[in-house]
């Protein structure tokens, strides 16, 4: 299987602390893959390190390649703000900027990348991100008068508008309700049919309903990787097992 | 109960002391107000607002050059000041652990604990010496070395207010680091930046020492920025030490207006900002 994303023995961490350890794994294009364990196992990390963010942090190393589309992003000539582009990101809590419209939130990251007809853009982003029906008509209110979900919504319309081939979604449900979780969920699925996706979830039971494929991180490494059904029902080891039936975290 | 009545007394006692302290820290402030409005007052008209200054011995006048030479002295301070201090606060709050920044917050510190008289003199030796006399400019560049560090400060913190995950969200976006630093950062953080500005030009408006040997005084109105330039702070000075009663009762209308001018940037700050008050 030749993936969208090529992890060979990647190793990260934070000054002395070692979070990654030899981490390889193929996430396949046009599917939704999705990352669980315990807290602390180095799940959002891993993510972290697929669009060069990780590397921000003060301290932050990276070790070993990342492969998009059979290229190293952290070789010499990579250049960290293309990759950011075509490796999108939504994150766990709401972040909308807010300092600027509901529009001009969408528009921004297609202003920088000077992309055309921006007023389309906008439009498409938000219906790819189900909210335009709920906020056409006030475009250039503050993001801060949306609910969480719709928030968390239009940071997603947020990652679509710069046209990216892969979307990471880091926990995005973890600050939601249940109704609004379930319409992020079903945006997912949809956006299966156009991106490469990769979630990281502590929820075990929105990895089985959404994700093609599923890894299992424990204490920094790789335990598991396979089809969703087959790590839920038959999982081969022992420690995946014992996660799934919730003996432990 | 005699235990909780023991306690309510104690409560009832300190509460009492922290009023006391408080009306006792508003005296001075509203005793200044009081006697500048009480003898400030009566002096103010249309020509005191509008006028030039008497001869001595003449009856009448205004301050009408030394409020337009204020406004320009601290508008030239704030052209200067402004952009050289957000730039220097920025840079602290986007990257506070670089050696650079550490250096720009040692002399932001230092600067903040120079005497006024000392800036004075520096202005004094970088532009009067110079350009061979007093001028509006070198009381503009006096005024923007005392602005430089409130303005640099109030940046930085303001800067640091803005939560990382915007950072983030932009550079996620494959959005530069500048054109997060301005586009993002700064936007979010320009209710703040402004906040410090308009306080900080409250601030230097009032301020003599550093005027005195650098924008000096005039008698007549503004006449370009490389010549001497009456202010309101000079002028009560220069008014206030003479040996005339009424140029002392035009003293005290001129500190009437400077009070005022201050008392209304803030209090606009303040409804501006919603807070704070």
């Amino acid at each position: 299987m030749k993936g969208k994303i090529e992890v060979r023995e990647l190793n990260a961490g934070f000054g002395s602390t070692h979070v990654l350890k030899n981490i390889s794994m193929s996430i396949p294009e046009n599917r939704v893959t999705a990352i669980i364990g315990p807290s602390g196992c180095g799940k959002s990390t891993f993510v972290r390190c697929l669009n060069r963010i990780h590397e921000l942090v003060p301290n932050a190393w990276v070790r070993g390649e990342v492969l998009l589309d059979g290229r190293n992003i952290y070789s010499q000539e990579a250049d960290p703000v293309d990759i950011r582009r075509r490796v999108g990101m939504v994150f766990q809590k709401p972040n909308p900027f807010p300092a600027m419209s509901i529009y001009d939130n969408i528009a921004y990251g297609a202003r920088i990348h000077r992309m055309k007809d921006i007023p389309k853009i906008v439009e498409r982003s938000l219906r790819k991100a189900a909210l335009w029906d709920e906020v056409k008509h006030r475009l250039k209110d503050s993001p801060a008068s949306l609910s969480g979900g719709q928030q968390q919504r239009l940071c997603i319309a947020r990652a679509l508008a710069v046209e990216p081939e892969v979307v990471l979604f880091d926990e995005p449900c973890s600050a939601l309700d249940p109704v609004a979780t379930a319409k992020i969920e079903d945006l997912i699925l949809e956006l299966r049919e156009n991106y490469t996706i990769v979630i990281v979830t502590h929820n075990m039971q929105q990895a089985a309903r959404i994700a093609d494929y599923t890894a299992f991180f424990l204490m920094g490494e790789l335990v598991e990787f396979g089809e969703t059904a087959q790590i839920f029902e038959n999982p081969r080891d022992k420690r995946t097992e014992d996660y799934i039936t919730g003996r432990f975290g | 109960m005699p235990e909780l009545e023991w306690r309510r007394l104690k409560d009832r006692l300190f509460t009492a002391f922290c009023i006391c302290s408080t009306a006792l820290a508003l005296i001075p402030l509203g005793s200044m107000l009081y006697t500048i409005f009480m003898k400030g007052f009566s002096v103010i008209s249309l020509s005191f607002l509008t006028g030039l200054p008497a001869p001595p011995g003449e009856p009448g006048g205004g301050f009408g050059n030394a409020i337009q030479g204020s406004l320009i002295v601290v508008g030239i301070a704030s052209a200067i000041g402004i952009p050289l201090g957000i730039a220097a606060g920025m840079y602290l709050g986007e990257y506070p652990n670089s050696r650079l920044s550490r250096a720009i917050s040692f002399t932001a510190d230092v600067l903040t604990g120079v005497p006024s008289i000392i800036t004075g003199i520096f202005a004094y030796m970088l532009v009067v010496l110079r350009f061979g006399g007093f001028s509006a400019l070198a009381g503009g560049i006096a005024l923007a070395t005392m602005m430089l560090p409130f303005i640099v400060r109030t940046t930085e913190e303001a800067m640091k207010l803005v939560p990382w995950e915007l950072r983030e969200a932009s550079l996620a976006l494959g959005a530069p680091r500048w054109r997060t630093t301005l586009q993002v950062v700064l936007s979010t953080a320009r209710f703040g930046i402004a906040t410090g500005i308009l306080l900080t030009i409250a601030r230097i408006a009032g301020e003599t020492a550093p005027l005195l040997f650098t924008a000096f005084n005039n008698r007549f109105w503004f006449d370009g920025v490389m010549q001497p330039v009456a202010t309101l702070p000079v002028m009560i000075y220069t008014y206030a030490i003479s040996p005339f009663d009424d140029w002392h009762a035009q003293a005290w209308g001129g500190a009437l207006v400077l009070v005022t001018m201050i008392l209304l940037l803030n209090m606009g700050v303040r409804l501006a900002t919603g807070r704070r008050w």
